[in-house]
């Protein structure tokens, strides 16, 4: 499948190059993210999965030696230009990050971090705003009457579905879910793949997992990268059942990674 | 096959350095213990109402060290206020904005030395710039001297609990757009605040008990003084001056000092631990 095959992509990587310093991470990436769709990066540790899904809100410009070039087409502007403006865009395209992120505040405040940097709400709107985003991410029944408390006393789940609350309480159109249950028990885990499922009503998602039966479960494309290479990209069923490379499908059935 | 002398060996070796720790435990602990019966033995006694409602007497008469408390607690105030702040934007920068150039790892180097600078010469570098000019002791002298011992401490405090901030914090936070200045104020020093305030706290506890920086800038006064610009009694220098005199009654006062010096210190480390570790059993 090439980038020509996606009905609606919402986002479309073109060319893509990625480095650490000389060492060349990325190599020639071309892929479409469906709109409203979840695609799924999976590949053995070092593949690069990781390193593409944080190209796409320039996560990697925290740090000096890494450079991105290529094209992210995202609503017909490069985002890896230069003169894209970094907050705008992660306002547009928030992340959840492998192990929970609470900050140090309470769970309503963790809430109307992110929206207070963008949106001038009064009080009333605020408690609105993130009774809507906890109740989006599962968790309001368990925090509603706790909302002063901090949100590092949250079990690991909980806090995970914290931050899924915060990234999505800012209305972005893509959010960015960095192996978002590795850090969990399998019970925490349910309740997040079946939160992605209603997610994707209104958000583009794009999940890297390690988890081939997670990526099986909730995405419906699903991209298959090794060194830095992607070497198949489809629909889920297909690359799950019936792979064109020979590679896929080794990985798939764990003859090999 | 399991080879038992091997074992045996390991066994030999862990009980030999679980004594030898054991006794240097015991061995630091001895001289603590004795140093602190000492005090309270002598210090307890002298330790009177008086001391908190006279000044310092001359010899022979009946007195306290009203004026050397309130001089100590008003420059350590004062040291406190001026260091704290600069030190702990010093460390901000260091921790948040040192990756690359050649200030920071500079900054860092001068500071390593500051903080291990014998604090006698802070005392004279003050007399020099300072109290040479206007010609007269003073506590503001006493407090810059204070303040200079102050900024080494917080800055690597501030530095090292900012750097156990993980770097997950910082991406979740820029993840959703907010800007470095918001990330450093509103989530990383907010994460760092518990270990910063252990810092201060050790920081005052550090200048608390300073003589040698005072002699050449502060002096003594045996007056009560509130007056920053006059030269100010303080309990370090007090209990100098009258540890080191023949007059019986002086040396009492001198050990009251010493006790509410090592008392204070005392409760000052003991907050900091507590603080400290309830910070980190909610993280």
């Amino acid at each position: 499948m090439t980038v020509e095959t996606i009905a609606n992509p919402k986002v479309v990587v073109k060319d893509l190059n990625f480095y650490y310093g000389n060492y060349r991470a990325l190599k020639d990436i071309n892929l479409s993210i469906a709109e409203k769709m979840v695609t799924a990066f999976i590949g053995p540790s070092g593949c690069g999965k990781s390193t593409l899904l944080r190209t796409f809100n320039r996560m990697y410009q925290l740090y000096p030696k890494q450079k991105a070039t290529g094209e992210i087409i995202l609503d017909g502007a490069n985002i890896l230009d230069p003169k894209q403006d970094l907050n705008m865009l992660r306002a547009k395209i928030g992340m959840v990050f492998q192990k929970p992120t609470p900050f140090p505040m309470s769970i309503y405040d963790n809430i109307a971090f992110g929206v207070k940097l963008y949106e001038d709400l009064s009080k009333h709107d605020m408690e609105v705003r993130v009774e809507w985003a906890l109740k989006k991410a599962a968790l309001w029944t368990e925090v509603k009457d706790k909302l002063k408390q901090s949100g590092t006393g949250l079990s690991g789940g909980q806090q995970q579905r914290l931050c899924i609350a915060r990234a999505i309480a800012v209305k972005p159109q893509v959010l960015l879910l960095d192996e978002p249950t590795s850090a969990l028990d399998p019970i925490s885990t349910a309740h997040i793949e079946k939160l992605i499922d209603e997610l994707k009503e209104d958000f583009t998602i794009v999940i890297v997992t390690h988890n081939l039966q997670q990526a099986a479960r909730v995405a419906d494309y699903t991209a298959y990268m090794y060194l830095g290479d992607l070497v198949e990209f489809g629909d889920t069923p297909t690359v799950f059942t019936n792979p064109k490379r020979k590679e896929t499908e080794d990985y798939i059935t764990g003859r090999f990674g | 096959m399991i080879n038992l002398n091997l074992y045996t060996r390991r066994r030999v070796i862990n009980a030999v350095g679980l004594t030898v720790s054991l006794l240097a435990m015991l061995f630091g602990l001895f001289w603590l213990c004795w140093i602190l019966f000492t005090l309270l033995d002598h210090g307890l006694p002298a330790l009177t109402s008086v001391v908190f409602t006279q000044m310092t007497p001359p010899p022979g008469s009946s007195g306290g060290l009203l004026n050397a408390i309130s001089g100590s607690l008003m420059m350590t105030v004062v040291g406190t206020l001026i260091g704290t702040p600069i030190g702990i934007l010093a460390g901000t920068y260091l921790a948040e904005f040192g990756h690359r150039g050649w200030m920071a790892p500079l900054t860092r180097f001068i500071n390593d030395i500051l903080l291990s600078a014998p604090s006698i010469v802070i005392g004279l570098f003050v007399y020099e710039i300072y109290v040479v000019h206007v010609k007269h002791f003073s506590g503001w002298a006493g407090a810059m001297a204070l303040a200079i011992l102050v900024i080494p401490i917080v800055i690597r405090t501030t530095e090292n609990m900012l750097r156990l901030v993980p770097s997950t914090l910082r991406e979740a936070a820029a993840a959703l757009g907010a800007p470095q200045w918001k990330i450093i104020n509103f989530v990383t020093l907010r994460a760092a605040r518990a270990g910063i305030i252990t810092g201060v706290m050790l920081a005052v506890a550090r200048i608390s008990g300073e003589t040698a920086p005072l002699l050449f800038t502060s002096l003594n006064n045996q007056f009560w003084n509130s007056n920053m610009d006059q030269p100010m009694a303080n309990l370090p220098v007090v209990i100098f001056q009258f540890a080191m005199s023949p007059y019986e009654d002086w040396q009492r006062l001198a050990w009251a000092g010493a006790l509410l010096i090592t008392l204070s210190v005392l409760t000052l480390n003991i907050l900091a631990r507590v603080l400290f570790r309830q910070s980190a059993t909610t993280h």
